[in-house]
């Protein structure tokens, strides 16, 4: 077997998306993942500038809404008007207008993709919300595997002194209030969440994450952060 | 969550294919004017309906943004919200629902664009299979002398511009319905499609028509009453 050090090549989860020349993809694709609160976007923010001044361009990404469908999931969000099915789908199609406009050009620029989140996220939400397991993990199966996938996890208990943090408190999709888990937002976060991570566990031999206990000082998980990417770096040449 | 399995709803789902030009819409309206008459419930659910996710669409198509994954996706997106929102509750009420296009037309028209045919049939999984799923064949010569003369103006997706089979726009469009009617072609079999011959007149098209859907209108009730006990909040 050829090592992935001399020569990298990405691949599809399953039947990929037409018009991507994988051969011409350069860059590295490494994933944040993990649930709501848990420090994922302090992280990429601390490991952005550290990978740029190490001489790699970097592009940070998930945290905004796509071009295409942004607009929309937001409308519909605002009014609550899609069914979980819709949503589901409508997540999709924000993810593979990323995939193909973002994620995918930088990568053929030999760019380093830092994203904060990707299809895990995705399908632990549809998951929870009643989807059956196999048919979203094939819709999915559009996306490019990563060269590493990060999960910060914690437990439930962990994750609501950080979300309090925030101004916006217990928010009322990270709650899943839009599928009555509990009276309010805070028995409703616990549950929703408590399914998520159950998810996001279950995930782990599947999709291969390297798990990092989020429970550590930010400062203790970036240092392994960078241990991990650094080792993955190196094999660029 | 609903699969793309047989429905158990009391309602009826017919469906109609075919590529522009067949006279699918105009044997579908036909239909549902003689159901109305004849005193059964009837909803109408167009293609392309769905007034959250048209807006995404039309940006989409207006600023030429879709790829083939994208085209895809948004509009199964589309389909999805119609299915949650206005063909499941109406079967579930007992009513005949009709859709003008269906999976069907995701299936050849994406799998026309090379987007993975095996990839697009999981992802329309959810969708509830018809009680007759019609296709109205025509040659394509017929069809686009239809289209071609009755109408100014082809649009840049509906013409399969974005993958770039030609230059020309009318020329574009005939070679993108060529290929969509070959993918029909192939899916009479896979989905056992109710084969119309496009080609005879309307009115024994619709005669045809009429006479395979009433034999599935046994158990589906005239004038439905249902008292529905609902409690104020």
């Amino acid at each position: 077997m050829e090592s992935r050090a001399n020569r990298h090549t990405f691949e599809f989860y399953g039947q990929g998306m037409p018009d991507v020349d994988l051969s011409e993809l350069q860059g590295r694709l490494i994933v944040i993942e993990g649930p709501d609160g848990v420090g994922r976007s302090t992280q990429v923010s601390m490991l952005k500038p550290w990978l740029e001044s190490s001489g790699h361009a970097v592009l940070d990404t998930g945290m905004t809404r796509s071009a295409l469908a942004g607009k929309g999931i937001k409308q519909a969000k605002a009014g609550i008007t899609l069914g979980p099915i819709s949503l589901t789908l409508f997540y999709s199609t924000d993810f593979a207008d990323r995939l193909e406009n973002e994620m995918i050009p930088a990568l053929r620029a030999g760019f380093i993709v830092l994203t904060d989140r990707y299809i895990y996220s995705l399908i632990a939400r549809a998951i929870v919300r009643g989807m059956d397991p196999a048919w979203i993990k094939s819709v999915y199966g559009l996306a490019l595997k990563p060269d590493a996938i990060f999960y910060l996890r914690a437990n439930v208990p962990d994750l609501i002194p950080r979300v309090l943090t925030r101004p916006t408190g217990f928010d009322y999709w990270e709650s899943g209030m839009d599928i009555h888990l509990g009276e309010d937002h805070f028995d409703s976060f616990v549950e929703y969440q408590t399914r998520m991570v159950n998810v996001f566990d279950s995930m782990i031999d599947e999709y291969g994450f390297e798990t990092i206990d989020a429970t550590q000082s930010p400062d203790t998980i970036y240092k392994a952060l960078q241990r991990r990417i650094g080792r993955l770096l190196r094999q660029m040449g | 969550m609903q699969t793309f399995g047989e429905h158990q709803f009391p309602g009826k789902l017919f469906i109609v294919e075919g590529i522009d030009g067949s006279g699918k819409s105009t044997q579908l309206s036909l239909l549902q004017q003689w159901l109305r008459r004849e005193g059964y419930m009837v909803f109408f659910s167009e293609w392309n309906s769905s007034p959250l996710v048209k807006e995404t669409t039309s940006r989409g198509k207006k600023k030429q943004m879709l790829t083939p994954t994208t085209f895809s996706l948004i509009h199964a997106t589309d389909l999805a919200d119609r299915i949650e929102r206005h063909i499941i509750p109406p079967l579930k009420a007992g009513a005949i629902v009709l859709a003008d296009r269906y999976i069907y037309t995701a299936f050849a028209r994406d799998g026309a664009r090379g987007v993975s045919p095996q990839w697009v049939r999981e992802l329309y999984r959810f969708a509830v299979k018809p009680t007759i799923p019609f296709y109205f064949r025509v040659p394509l010569e017929v069809s686009l002398k239809r289209i071609l003369g009755a109408r100014a103006g082809l649009k840049h997706y509906e013409a399969g511009m974005d993958i770039n089979l030609s230059d020309d726009i009318e020329e574009s469009f005939r070679l993108f319905q060529g290929m969509i009617k070959d993918r029909y072609e192939a899916m009479v079999e896979e989905f056992g499609l109710t084969v119309i011959d496009a080609t005879r007149s309307i009115e024994e098209q619709q005669d045809e028509v009429r006479a395979l859907v009433e034999r599935e209108l046994q158990d589906v009730p005239k004038h439905p009453v249902r008292i529905l006990d609902f409690e104020e909040d």
